[in-house]
Parts: C-alpha cells; structure tokens; sequence
C-alpha cells in the first residue's frame, strides 16, 4: 500500500487565530479513516486546505505517486485529481432531477466546451442507474432533488461523490441529523467504498466511528493530538483530558 | 428502471424543449402576419414607422434572451449587457456612416476640375463626420470603417473582447454575486463616460447618425428596408432562440444552472466554474452586440446615453417581469413591456383626469415602471412566465413555501435547513 | 544781499510790465528758473519731448520740484500768457483765478482767467509725472505714503526707480518697509541693473522664493528667439530638428529667412494644375487619370520643367535643406550669464512649485475624498454593516438635498435655512429609509441580487418623481455667506471654506458612527444582529426593530450628505445616479463592513481621481473612466477591499 496523501507541517492563521498548527497527516490507497475532535479543532479546515478552498500559511500537501503538490491548483482541479468532498449540510442542487445530479457527477471530461456537446451514452445511463440503486433512490431518478428528505439528500451526495469516482473521498459528518435505519445504510455505503478508494470522515459521533472500525486520529487546537484504534485513543490520557475537561 | 433513466437522457431535444417548436410556430406566423400587413410587399395597414418599432422589439427580445441565459441561468446579474448591446450599434453605424458620407463626398468632388486622390476623399469624410466635434482627421479607432466585413467582425469581435478581458479579471478574482453587478455597472459607466467625450473618436455626445440610410440603396423605400431589417431581425431572434435553447436542455444547461445555485458546490465537483463563467459571459455579449447591430440602422441613431448604466438596468426589469430561468420568459417580457413603454411614453396613452390632477402618462409611466418592477420582485419573482406553469401541467416540488428563486440568495429552502 | 536787490528788481521790472496785481513774486526762484529753462517742452506738453524736464525737476530733489510735480499732474499748473512764468492756479468766483507762488506755495492774489493758460497734462505724461514723483514719495515723512510709492512701483516698475528707491532705503527708519524696499529693490536689479554680476548677485538671493512677481522678474530674462545658420555659434543651444522642433516650423523658418523656397503644398499643386487644363489635358496628360498625388506631382514637374509653374519642392529638397542648416536658441532678453542664472533660479523654483502643488492636489483630492466618504457613508452602514444593498441611496441623497432647496424657498436666511435644512433632511430621509425597509427590503433579506432590483425599482421611480415635482432644471441650494472665499496658505496653495466645511463634517459624520456603533445601546444590538440575527433575537433583541432603525440611520446619513453635496453642486434629479457607483466603488475598494475602510476607500478614490484629473486636466470624463478602470483592476488585487476581513467572518 502507497501513500496518497501527505500533509506536512500545514499552519493556517485567521487574524492570529491558529486554526491549524503544524498538522502532520498520512493516508493510503484504500484505507478508511476516521477524524475527531472537539468543537473548533480544525476538522473543516483540514479539509479545505485538502481541497484547495483554503490556502496553507507554510507546509506542503503531496498527491498521489508522483507526489505532486496540491497548493497550487484550483479547487476544479484538486477534484478533477480524484479528491471528492462530502459537506457538513447535504447541499444537491434541489432544482434538479436525482439523475441531473447524479450526471453531472459523473466522471466525464469537465470542460465548457466539451460539456456543451456532451450527449450522453447508454453506458452512461446504466452508470446512473447503477449508482442510483447503490443509494437507494432507483425509484426517485426523475423527483427533482428538492422533494428528498434530508437522508435522502445525504445519500444523493454520496452516490455524487462516487459518481466522480475519487481516489479520495472526504466526508464532513455524513450522519448528522439521520435515522438510525439511515446510519446503518449510510455505514455500509461508506464501507463498501473504502474498499477501493481512500476514505476520510470526520465524525463527532463516537458509536458511528466504532461502527466504521477504523484507525482514528484526533485532533485538537489544530494538530495532531493522537492516532490509532478507536480503543487506543479512548485510553489516551490526553484525549480524555480535552474531551472530558479537567 | 435502466430504460426510464434512459429516455430521461436520451430524449432529442426537441422532446425536452417543446417551446422551442411553439416559439418559432409563433414567431414565424407573427413574422408573416408583419409582412402581409406593412407597406414593402405587403397591404400597407401599418405603417413604416411602426415596422421599425416591431422590429427592433425583436432585437430587444434577443438581447433579453442573452441576459436571461447570463442573469436566469448562470446566475450573473449583468448590467452590462446594454454596453454590448451599444458597442454592436457602434460598430455597424461606423460603417453605414462611413460609406454613406463618401458616397456623398464623392458625388460632391465629382464636379471639380480634376478628381479626387484618395486623400482628398478621406479629408472630405473626415471633415463631413468630425466637424460636429471640431476635428477633421479620422481617429484609430475608424481605420477599419470602410469595410463592411471587417465592422460585421468588430460587432462580433469587439463586444466579445471586452468581455472576455473583463470577465475574466472579475471572475478570476472570485468576484460574485451583487459585487459583480456592481463592477459591470462601473464597466458600464466607464464606457459610456468615455464615450461622452468629444475626443473619443465616436463623436462624443452626437453620437452616430442617419443609420437608417443604407449606402447604395438610396433608391430602396424605408418601407422596403424596413421589413428586410425585420426579417432579419425575426431570423436572428429565432436562431438565437434555438441556440440557447440547446445549450441549457443539455448537461451544459445542467452545469450552469447548477453554478447559479451554490457554485462552490460545482468546483468540488471538478467544473471550472470561471471557464463556464466566461464562457457564458462572452457568449452573451456576442449575442447582444449581433442584436445592437441589427437595432441601430432601425432606430437611425446612437449616442452614448444608450449605453448608460440605467439601459442594462431596464434590461434586468424586462427579464425579470418576463420572468427569468425561462427563455420564452424573457421574450415575453422584452416585448411586454419594450412596446407598453413606446405607448405611454409616446404621449398614446390616454391622460386621467383625477379631478385635482391629471396623471399624465409620458410623466408617470416611469414611476409606474419603477413600482411595478418592485412588486414583481416581491410577489411574482417568477414574472409573466409564471402564469404559464398555471396554464401547463408541469408539476413543482413542495417547497415549504418558500420559492427557489434562480439566484443564489434565493436558496431559502436550503438556509431553512440550517 | 545782491539776491535781494536782484530780486527787488525782477519784482519791479515785472509790476512794471503786468497790468494786473497778480505776479510771481519769486520770478527768480530756483525752481521757476528750472522751470523756465524748460519752458517750450513744457508748454508743448507732448509726451515725446516732455521727458528731460519731468527728469531736470526730479534731479533737483527740492521740496518745490516735488510739489510742482504733484499740481502739474493735478492740472494745478498755469502760466502767464505773456511773461510764461508759472504759476499755481486755483478757479475762483467771477472767472478769476488764485494765484499761488510755484516757489513755496503762498497766496499771490487773483487774476483774470484770460491771462493765463492752464497746463492739461495727458495720461501719457501724467504717468511719466508719477514715475518721477516715487523717489520724493518714497522719503515722505508719512510712512503710508511711501508704501503707496512702493505699490506704484511694483506695478509699473522703470530705470529711474532703481537709484531712487537705493538712495531711500538708507534713511528708511521703517522695519517693514525697509524689508520691503530691498526687496524691491533687488527685483529692479535684476530687471534693469546694468552690471552682469550685480544682477547675477541679485538673482541668488532670491534663492527659496516661490512668488509671482519674482517669476515675472526672471521670466522675460530667460526669452530665447529660435534662430538658424550654417555654422553653430559659440555658446547658442542647438535645437535639434525632428527632436524639439518639428521639420515644418523649422522650414517655415528657413522660408521666412529666404534660404529655401517655399513648399508646393496641396492646394498650390491643384490650383496650378487646374490653371493650366487646356482642353481634356494638363501638360499631355489627361485629366481624369489625375486621381494620386504621385500623378499630380509629375505633371506640376513637367510643367515646372517647362517654366509654367514654380519649381516642385520634394520632401527630398527640404530634407536637404534641414540638413544644411543648424537651428538654435540664443537669448533675447538678457546677457547669457544672467539669462542663466536665471534659468537656473527658475528651475528651482519650479522644482519647489511642485512640491507646493502636490500639497495643493492633496488637498483637493482630500476634499473631494470627504465628499465621496459622505456619499459612501450611509451604504457603508446599509451594505456594509447590515449587508443590504440599496440602489436607491443616490435617491436618498437627492431627497436630503431636495429638502434643503425647499427649506431655503421659506427661510431666507441662508444660515438658519442650513442648520434646519440638516436635521429636516435627516428626518425625511430617515422616514423613506425606514418605510422602504418596512415595505420592500425585510421580504428580501438573504437575497441580495433581488433586493438590488427592487431597490433599482424604487430609485427609478424616485428619480422620476423628483423630475416630476421639480423639473429637469438644476436648483440652487446656497451657502451661505460665511461659507465663501478660500483659505489661502501661499500663491498656489488655497483650499475654499465649503470645502473644509465638509471636510469637518465627514469627520463629524465618522466620530456620530463611530460613537453609535461602540458606545451606545442601538450600536450594541447591531453589532449582535448583525453577527448572528438568532442569537440576538433569543437575548430578547427585536432584529426587526434594529434592521429598520439601522436602515432609517444609514439613510438619515446619506439626508445630511445630500445637504452637503447640494451646496457643493448643483441639486437635480439625477445628483443621486451621479454618486451611486463611486460611492458602493469607495464601499467596495474599502473593505465592506469596516468603517475605516470606508475612509481609506474615500481618500484613495478621491486623490487618485484628482491625481488622474491632473495629468489629463482637460478632461474629467476620461478620468473618471481611468478611476473607474483602475478600480476594477485594483480588485484583482485585494478582492476584499483595503482592509479584509479574514475567515469564518468573512464568509458570513
């Protein structure tokens, strides 16, 4: 297994405020990793520096084999590499149909010129469809994404994501304001795609995490605070010391 | 399932476009109704003048189909599109007034003892167009003027240009929402500014006249050339009208509006959203400098007062009133209220006498724009095309009541979530 | 005693020969013999020949000379018609004449009028009188006399008065004065010293001084002529053709001097050839193949050739021409060393001239800088403070100037008619602020682009409404008198009053913001509103009180500026249109939601518009263009304005 992604000694300062302070961050091909933390550690900024929508005071961002820099691209581009994001709040673009959206995602050439005479194939109908099922929403291809419930919207993000067929998936809280029955679905989706691509969530939700069973860091005040098993990082003194408070 | 996705995508685009055949149905009909009606071949029921004035309703509706793509679609609030509306106008008029005046210069030293040098022609041009101004010596900018296809490029080329440089500075610099229709409107202000002045090589404030004179068919009546710049007019509108509507039936479409909605969403995805952008922008302004082309040898003049900042504004109005995100929306309203105005201002409409006050038109009819503009804006944001989706059976999502309107700010439904 | 007998006898001698009892006592008086030595020119009165005697009176230097000079240029001055001796004459009752002697001024007696002849100096002599009379003005006991003296000469400045004024400024007892004198004196050096050196003297210690009348002084030394020859002289300043003079002045030179021809221009060419058409042919070629000038030309050759036209001058011959002479410059107006000299002087006083003009441009760009922070002020608490934006705050802008004009139609006093105008103007606009917010603005909350249309919406139909109410015309809104005049620090530097009076209330303006928004109960609670509406609402904070008092407040403000740039400008309709772009322009380049950078937004629009104005001070459209283009490029460089806020604040 080969490294992805490297983050090195990233700092990221808002007027003064360190959001994130010399953060060290590993990941490999196919490898499902969890990142918590308490309120304010850094977890979004992480990922925007990943994604390029946040540029890094000093450190460096390395991609892929050949280890290219990530801090000079742009956010289409960083995505075009392979890095698909998940946000916090599901946001589809609710004017449009689940298979608009799913379309969109799906990994084709991105320019306006070829977009404009992109019509599309029957493979990339059966891709729609495939994937629509994967996220149980086969029967809603034609609902514009508005009508969805949220869950729903959570999975339509999700089977967005997958669509662009990403070597490394980022995903903010996919289990906030779910169901248990939708938590359960959205833990196998999340499974299932770890087993080819590399996967980050970020999560504050400990039994979730457990229920990925994956290696776990921690973050706090922006860096590193501890890295290993779910078990290992409980039993740490520090963490319990900054999540449970003196 | 497999087949229903299927014919979702692969439908022709005239399946998933149906008012593209309606449009042209009606536009045509309306087009031949013209004809048979006006003076040129037809029974001369309306008049000359009034043939212009549906005619460049058309190229009014053309423009406002290229706001509709940039502001409905994509999301950009241009109030600059009026500027490229204006510089097409220039650039054909400095041709038409080019040719016209050499025609006249050389008739005029027909009659000396020994013709003309080229020189001598060009100083006469020069002197008939720039005495207005206190100049006698053609500017740079009229070096290509004598040919008629090198200004048909300019329309294309100059209005295009400058948007090109223009948008991508603004969207370069991630400049977005009403911070971008501010900086088109100080694009437009400085244009039409620099144009006010008499050393622009334009004329400054006299602008361009007698357009409505083609040169070599001085023989031709207005009422002739009046219906083929109709036709014209018609031809590009309904091409126009076409092209747009297949660019946004497709993925294309798909894309722009998703930019429209939350665009930091689509770069995530991995779309260029400032190429789009440009394009989209570029594009437009094409389309509006080909529609000034054809409006100005129909109005006869330009000066730089129509390439204020308030005429890009009144094109937001119409768009908006017509209802944007829909393209027949905002032919609709181009037309609605283009003409409505032209009656009131026109001193057609009749007076109301309140007794203590007579509300006359030509005076109020602005004040009632203005408030009327405001009250679509807050209770039909879906304009005059609104009352379509009454009339058909398309079905819209619930959306808790709140609308989703085509700018990003109109996302209630989503801040409701939060 | 042989002057008392001689004068005994003169007296005598004249009681004899006059019939009358009027005679000039003293007829042998030092100053009637001077005046009798020059008696034709004087009675000639002609402004040619006239000068030796003013210049003999003056030389006397007696107290007499002085008064004769003073009531000859009165047209005090008479003489008998027979003997021609001079008296003073006054017109007295019954056609006589009071005599009064010219030596000494006492009462003779009266005469008829008929014997004497009143001397009628013209303007021309007059002012030769007045020249002469400085150098007695100039050590009159009165010490306002001798300022008035020094005013004359500074006016009209002659030869004469160099040695007057040098002898005067010994004795002169007067500190100011005295400054004054030397001063002047070195000035009359430069302009008419004889010696090279002492003008050179003279202009060196000037050095430092920036004022006119030196300019005026040194200016005519520096005069150069172009000239032309064949050889360069020694130390003449070679203009270079094609460099610092164009070839046609320089060959309009060489055809004024007669060392070349004159050019065939066009209209020569034509005319010649149309001259000599003989049937369908000019010099046997036709006519109609005459469509180039390279055509012309070689037919006005053939014919020049043959004699029937003056020889054709090629862009060759003047070339050749050019290339045989060498153009320079030689000083007219003074010796070259003192010509240099005061090159030199003038050169540094230009260098400090625009060191005090730059000071002057600041301060214009400063003064329009605090007009446009005015106009910007009330959005930067709309847009920038509640993030609403409003294209109708020109309109607001207007209506407060509105207001003042309607206020000054029933106040007359232009004082009072202000201190009403402002609060009033406040209170309207507050008013159309407020009911906006209620009617238009609260449904459009989080929809910025559709609250700019509706906002469009109301400021077309607000401008359209005011056309209604008061014409097209432009109205006045005066200032009132206090307000007029300039402050003014040297001879370029003068800044007027309006313009420091809205100086000093956009400061005002910036301190009522600033003492609002940190120091009172409503700044407070927009602040919480502002930076999280549901927050504040659940501290028991109405957002919907605070939204429409924030508004009404911010457009309360742009009232009060209209008031201000009504004075400034003229009040129409379309005043609001006119400040609405560079107003969000100054938002904008200043960092939105931060007062300060509003103000460094004001000052960086407002000098650089005048900077730009300065270099093209022909035009200030096109430097509003430039501005307008300088803006949108300097976005590309800080997106977010001068002073950005950074952050999860700036993505609120």
């Amino acid at each position: 297994m080969s490294t992805l992604l490297e983050v090195s000694g990233v700092s990221v300062s808002f007027d003064g405020f360190k959001a994130i302070n010399n953060l060290t961050f590993q990941i490999n091909d196919a490898e499902m990793r969890a990142v918590i933390g308490p309120n304010g550690a850094g977890k979004t900024t992480f990922m925007d520096i990943i994604t390029g929508k946040t540029r890094p005071d000093s450190g460096s961002v390395l991609w892929g084999e050949k280890s290219v820099s990530l801090l000079s691209m742009s956010e289409s581009r960083i995505a075009q590499e392979g890095i698909g994001r998940k946000f916090q709040r599901p946001t589809v673009f609710e004017d449009q149909s689940v298979a608009d959206n799913l379309m969109l995602a799906l990994k084709k050439e991105r320019g306006p010129l070829s977009v404009l005479g992109f019509r599309p194939s029957t493979t990339d109908g059966e891709k729609v469809v495939d994937l629509a099922e994967q996220i149980g929403l086969a029967t809603a291809l034609h609902r514009k994404s508005g009508e969805l419930s949220h869950g729903q919207k959570q999975w339509l993000e999700i089977g967005m994501l997958l669509a662009q067929e990403p070597r490394l998936l980022l995903v903010d809280e996919p289990a906030a304001g779910m169901t248990p029955a939708e938590r359960e679905h959205t833990t196998e989706l999340l499974v299932e795609a770890a087993k080819t691509r590399a996967v980050v969530v970020v999560e504050h939700d400990m039994e979730f995490v457990r229920r990925l069973g994956c290696k776990v860091t921690v973050l706090h005040e922006g860096s590193v605070l501890a890295e290993g098993s779910l078990d290992h990082v409980t039993s740490d003194e520090k963490v319990i010391e900054v999540y449970l408070g003196r | 399932m497999a087949a229903i996705a299927l014919s979702a995508s692969r439908r022709s685009f005239v399946m998933r476009y149906p008012s593209v055949v309606i449009f042209i149905g009606v536009l045509a009909l309306f087009t031949l109704g013209v004809t048979i009606l006006a003076e040129g071949f037809g029974i001369g029921v309306i008049s000359t003048s009034f043939v212009k004035t549906l005619g460049k309703t058309l190229c009014l509706c053309l423009v406002a189909l290229a706001m509709d793509l940039v502001w409905g679609y994509c999301g950009i609030l241009s109030l600059g599109h009026m500027a490229f509306f204006g510089i097409g106008g220039y650039a054909i008029g400095m041709w038409l007034m080019y040719a016209r005046t050499e025609i006249i210069v050389r008739e005029s030293l027909a009659a000396a003892p020994l013709p003309p040098t080229p020189q001598e022609i060009s100083d006469g041009i020069a002197g008939q167009i720039f005495g207005v101004v206190g100049a006698s010596e053609f500017p740079p900018i009229w070096a290509f003027a004598h040919s008629l296809p090198l200004q048909l490029a300019a329309v294309v080329l100059v209005p295009g240009l400058i948007a090109l440089v223009f948008g991508w500075l603004a969207f370069r610099s991630r400049v977005t929402g009403v911070y971008l229709s501010i900086l088109t409107q100080a694009m437009t202000l400085a244009l039409s500014l620099y144009l006010f002045q008499n050393d622009s090589g334009l004329r400054g404030n006299n602008g361009l006249s007698g357009l409505q004179n083609l040169p070599g068919l001085s023989d031709v009546p207005q009422s002739t050339i009046s219906i083929l710049f109709f036709w014209a007019s018609a031809l590009a509108l309904g091409l126009g009208y076409v092209i747009c509507a297949w660019m946004v039936s497709g993925k294309f479409g798909s894309v722009i509006r998703a930019i429209r909605d939350d665009e930091a969403r689509v770069r995530f995805l991995g779309y260029s959203v400032e190429a789009y952008k440009l394009f989209i922008f570029t594009f437009t302004a094409v389309i509006a400098g080909i529609a000034g082309a054809l409006y100005y040898p129909q109005a006869g003049i330009i000066n730089p007062a129509e390439i204020a900042p308030i005429a890009s504004i009144y094109l937001a109005v119409w768009v908006a009133i017509g209802g944007r995100g829909r393209l027949y929306g905002a032919v609709i309203g181009a037309a609605f209220v283009s003409l409505l105005s032209t009656w009131f201002t026109g001193g057609q409409a009749p007076d109301i006498n309140l007794g203590f006050y007579t509300v006359q038109w030509v005076d109020w009819w602005t004040i009632l724009l203005g408030l009327s503009f405001v009250a679509v804006t807050l209770f039909a944001p879906r304009g005059i095309g609104g009352l379509f989706d009454l009339i058909s059976e398309r079905r819209h999502p619930d959306r808790n009541g709140a609308s989703l309107g085509p700018d990003p700010g109109a996302l209630r439904e989503k801040e409701a979530d939060q | 005693m042989f002057v008392v007998i001689r004068r005994i006898a003169t007296c005598l001698l004249l009681c004899a020969a006059l019939t009358s009892t009027a005679v000039a006592k003293e007829a042998d008086a030092p100053i009637q013999t001077l005046l009798q030595s020059h008696g034709a020119e004087i009675k000639k009165s002609s402004r040619k020949s006239i000068g030796p005697a003013i210049d003999a009176l003056a030389a006397s230097g007696t107290p007499d000379a002085q008064t004769v000079l003073e009531r000859w240029q009165a047209k005090e001055m008479w003489f008998h018609k027979d003997s021609g001796l001079f008296v003073f004459g006054q017109e007295a009752d019954g056609g006589d004449l009071a005599l009064f002697d010219v030596a000494g001024g006492g009462e003779i007696g009266t005469a008829p009028k008929k014997d004497y002849k009143q001397l009628k100096p013209n303007s021309g002599i007059r002012g030769m009188i007045a020249a002469a009379l400085v150098q007695f003005q100039l050590n009159a006991p009165d010490p306002a006399t001798r300022a008035i003296a020094l005013d004359a000469i500074e006016r009209d400045a002659e030869v004469s008065h160099l040695a007057a004024l040098r002898a005067s400024i010994g004795p002169e007892r007067d500190l100011t004065l005295k400054a004054r004198k030397e001063r002047i004196e070195r000035l009359l050096t430069i302009r008419f010293a004889e010696d090279d050196a002492e003008r050179i003297a003279a202009i060196r210690g000037f050095s430092g001084d920036l004022s006119v009348d030196l300019r005026a002084a040194l200016n005519p030394l520096v005069q150069t002529k172009l000239e032309v020859a064949t050889d360069l002289p020694a130390d003449a300043k070679v203009v270079r053709v094609g460099k610092e003079l164009a070839h046609d002045e320089a060959y309009a030179l060489l055809v004024e001097r007669d060392l070349a021809p004159p050019r065939t221009d066009p209209q020569t060419l034509r005319e010649t050839l149309i001259a000599n058409i003989e049937g369908e042919e000019v010099a046997g070629v036709k006519v109609a193949t005459l469509d180039t000038d390279d055509a012309r030309a070689a037919v006005y050759a053939t014919l020049a050739a043959s004699g029937n036209a003056q020889p054709l001058v090629t862009d060759a011959d003047v070339t050749g021409a050019l290339e045989r002479y060498v153009f320079f410059e030689v000083f007219t107006g003074a010796p070259v060393p003192v010509a240099l000299a005061a090159q030199a002087a003038l050169h540094d006083i230009e260098a400090k001239l625009a060191l005090s003009q730059t000071v002057d441009l600041a301060l214009d760009g400063l003064s329009l800088a605090s007009i446009y922070f005015l106009a910007a002020i009330g959005l930067a608490i709309t847009f920038g403070v509640m993030g609403v934006i409003n294209m109708a705050h020109g309109e607001f802008i207007m209506m407060g100037a509105y207001t003042g004009y309607v206020v000054q139609l029933f106040v007359p006093d232009y004082t009072l008619s202000i201190l009403l105008a402002i609060p009033l103007a406040f209170a309207v606009t507050f008013g159309a602020g407020v009911a906006m917010e209620r009617l238009v603005i609260r449904w459009l909350y989080h929809r910025p682009l559709e609250t700019l249309l509706a906002t469009f919406g109301v400021s077309i139909a607000l401008q359209q409404l005011a056309k209604n109410i008061f014409g097209t015309q432009a109205r006045p809104l005066t200032a009132p008198g206090w307000l007029d005049g300039s402050l003014v620090f040297n001879d370029v530097i003068a800044i007027s009053y309006i313009r420091i009076a809205i100086f000093v209330l956009a400061m005002i303006f910036l301190a009522v913001f600033l003492f609002v928004m940190n120091r009172t109960r409503l700044g407070l609670e927009v602040r919480a509103v502002t930076q999280n509406p549901r927050m504040a609402s659940s501290m028991g904070i109405n957002p919907d009180r605070i939204n429409m008092l924030t508004f009404g407040f911010g457009s309360g403000i742009a009232g009060i500026a209209g008031v201000a740039i009504g004075l400034y400008a003229k009040v129409t309709s379309e005043m609001g249109a006119d400040y609405i772009v560079q107003s969000f322009m100054t938002v904008v380049v200043g960092g939105v939601g931060n007062i300060w950078g509003t103000l460094l937004g004001a000052t960086l629009v407002g000098t650089l518009q005048k900077g730009i104005e300065w270099l093209n001070p022909s035009n200030t459209l096109a430097a509003q263009t430039y501005m307008i283009l300088f803006i949108i490029l300097f976005i590309q460089f800080r997106p977010r304005g001068i002073i950005a806020l950074k952050g999860r604040a700036a993505e609120a």
